[in-house]
């Protein structure tokens, strides 16, 4: 089988090639590390995609081998043993670097493994390398990374979201079928959305945080992304579970997600209740994302749904009350960025304080947008503000999860566009904050009530050709009905397309 | 809404340990006062009677029983350090030298 075959596959079907012998993991390995190199940059050597941060190919083969020979040894292979992985670089790993896209950690070599990692590398997958993001997940285009912007594959001028826009380029130029991603406001998500693939924020506590660098802890979350839904749960499943490592982990069964993903591909959807969230559409969104949504909404009715409209007042406040509750995280999370113990150190020439190169360090280590959250959580927790801001942002997400509560006594899922507009030019929004936070409107009310949330591809926006996607919401631990519902719209759209939303994408010459 | 001057970043910035340049204070004021008076809004519906939610789970206190268990060397957790010497961290001063 060509190279170019095996990048065109699924995870599923890679999966049973390399277990019934067909070819080896080594080959499914090598054919991915060569896209990845010849991606990178354009045939004319201007810049390419830019997925990733670190190639781990001597590792990546290394572990590939080892599927092999435990495959030549009869041993039982797991459902995706010899699938190559893209791994956010948010997540450590103790044989690759592991920057969160900033300078302050460049060349860090973690000393551990997340429990993700761990996990993965269990269950035979391959990891190819770390990819990129905004600095410490902090974005929504990837344009806040220490080491340059990632593209999106269906345009190279635009954005790929964020943050784990790495991740959702490396599915969508076919640098690997699986990525991991990470999710604190819709950074899992809108990536998903702008470049034609399917990203699952799990239920927050459903996927171990351990060795997951913290953005803001009460809202981060690790989750699974592909080209289909099924291979999203095939990885979800093998990285969700309790860990007693992390004492926010959920200490309940993993919902049957691969189970629900294929009962949903009969595209049977009677029975079940949706709700279309009335409050996240019209001024301020694209024609061409409305019109998608709408069509989609209409296609859930058509698959047996029966689709309601649902008021979340809300959930206009949840953006607000986010922009105040994650910089206030952030500023508290990255002060152990202190040049001590590890990372970066500035300025130490042997008459300065420890606090001085603290200060120094910082100062040089840290990003513009850090830097912009760092100062904005600092003021919303100082006396005499705190109870103004961070309180009552607090209790707006009282108010959010109520709405979520009381929509979830009428509904079983509820849906909206996963994002305003597709993807923007680069450079469009990087100096405007307000303008870039707007991205995750519909995104952040899942992350404040840690409910489950997932954006599936439904079309191409007329006015620019640019992917747009499906925001399916699920209740805390109802991540199987979010397969369920992409499952079934999926092989509508794909009978419709006459294939994958990807095999719309515009080519373009590859080096 | 209280706007952000400049000398509250900076101030700001002392108590995060934080070194901004002169460009980079003009810069975050002009923004922050921006930002603050768009996310001020959480103020029209949180009424006093609304509990506050810090965490979306609702677990506290989680134990593990008090055992000895294999964690990092000391190699290990020293090996990104700036600098290490016998095996510890040698960060720089922390009190003056009249201290």
């Amino acid at each position: 089988m060509s190279a170019p075959e095996l990048t065109r596959r699924t995870a599923a079907e890679l999966a049973a090639l390399v277990a019934s012998g067909e070819t080896s993991a080594v080959e499914v390995t090598r054919a991915h590390l060569d896209r990845v190199a010849a991606v990178d940059t354009t045939a004319d050597g201007g810049p390419g995609v830019h997925a990733f941060l670190h190639v781990a190919a001597e590792e990546a083969l290394a572990a590939a081998a080892e599927v092999d020979a435990q495959r030549a040894a009869g041993e039982r292979l797991g459902p995706l043993a010899g699938v190559p992985l893209a791994l956010k670089d948010v997540i450590t790993t103790a044989d690759m670097p592991t920057t969160a896209g900033s300078r302050i950690l460049e060349g860090w070599r973690p000393p551990y493994d997340a429990t993700v990692a761990r996990a993965l590398r269990a269950a035979g997958l391959v990891i190819l390398g770390k990819t990129n993001l905004d600095e410490f997940a902090m974005g929504s285009s990837t344009e806040n990374s220490a080491f340059g912007p990632t593209r999106n594959p269906w345009d190279l001028t635009r954005i790929p979201g964020g943050s784990g826009g790495g991740s959702a380029a490396a599915l969508a130029s076919f640098q690997a079928p699986l990525a991991i991603g990470t999710d604190t406001g819709g950074s899992i998500r809108q990536p998903a959305a702008v470049t034609g693939t399917v990203g699952v924020k799990p239920t927050y506590g459903g996927v171990s945080r351990y060795g997951l660098i913290a953005c803001a802890s009460s809202l981060d979350q690790a989750g699974p992304c592909a080209r289909n839904v099924l291979d999203t749960a095939l990885l979800h499943s093998v990285i969700a579970g309790h860990d007693p490592l992390d004492s926010t982990s959920i200490d309940q069964p993993v919902p049957d997600v691969v189970g629900a993903a294929r009962r949903g591909a009969d595209g049977d959807l009677s029975g079940l209740r949706v709700g279309v969230v009335k409050e996240l559409g019209g001024e301020g969104y694209q024609p061409g994302v409305e019109a998608r949504f709408h069509e989609a909404v209409e296609l859930l009715g058509k698959l047996g749904a029966d689709v309601v409209e649902v008021s979340c007042p809300h959930f206009e406040y949840a953006l607000p009350a986010y922009y105040l509750i994650l910089p206030s995280e952030v500023s508290s999370n990255l002060a152990r960025f202190d040049a001590m113990r590890y990372g970066l150190r500035v300025g130490d020439d042997g008459t300065r304080s420890a606090e001085e190169v603290m200060t120094m360090t910082r100062g040089a280590g840290f990003g513009a947008e850090a830097k912009r959250r760092i100062i904005l959580g600092t003021y919303a927790l100082s006396s005499g503000y705190y109870d103004a801001y961070y309180g009552q942002a607090q209790k707006v997400r009282t108010l959010v999860a109520r709405d979520f509560a009381a929509a979830f006594e009428q509904v079983d899922v509820l849906v909206s566009p996963t994002t305003p507009t597709t993807a923007f030019p680069l450079g469009e929004k990087v100096d405007d904050p307000l303008a870039m936070y707007k991205n995750d409107l519909c995104t952040i009310p899942s992350n404040l009530a840690g409910n489950a949330s997932a954006s599936f591809p439904c079309g191409l926006a007329d006015e620019d050709g640019l992917p747009v996607g499906l925001h399916v919401m699920a209740p805390v631990l109802g991540d199987d009905r979010l397969y369920r519902v992409g499952a079934a719209v999926e092989q509508a759209l794909v009978a419709e397309w006459g294939g994958p939303l990807l095999d719309q994408a515009p080519a373009w010459e590859t080096s | 809404m209280p706007s952000i001057s400049r000398d509250e970043v900076a101030h700001l910035a002392r108590l995060a340990r934080l070194d901004l340049q002169s460009d980079e204070v003009d810069h975050l004021a002009g923004q922050l006062d921006q930002i603050i008076d768009a996310v001020g809004q959480v103020a029209q519906v949180a009424a006093d009677d609304i509990p506050p939610t810090s965490h979306a789970l609702p677990v506290t206190n989680v134990f593990r029983p008090d055992e000895l268990r294999p964690c990092l060397s000391a190699e290990a957790a020293l090996s990104g350090a700036p600098e290490a010497e016998d095996g510890r961290f040698r960060v720089p001063q922390i009190l003056g030298e009249e201290q």
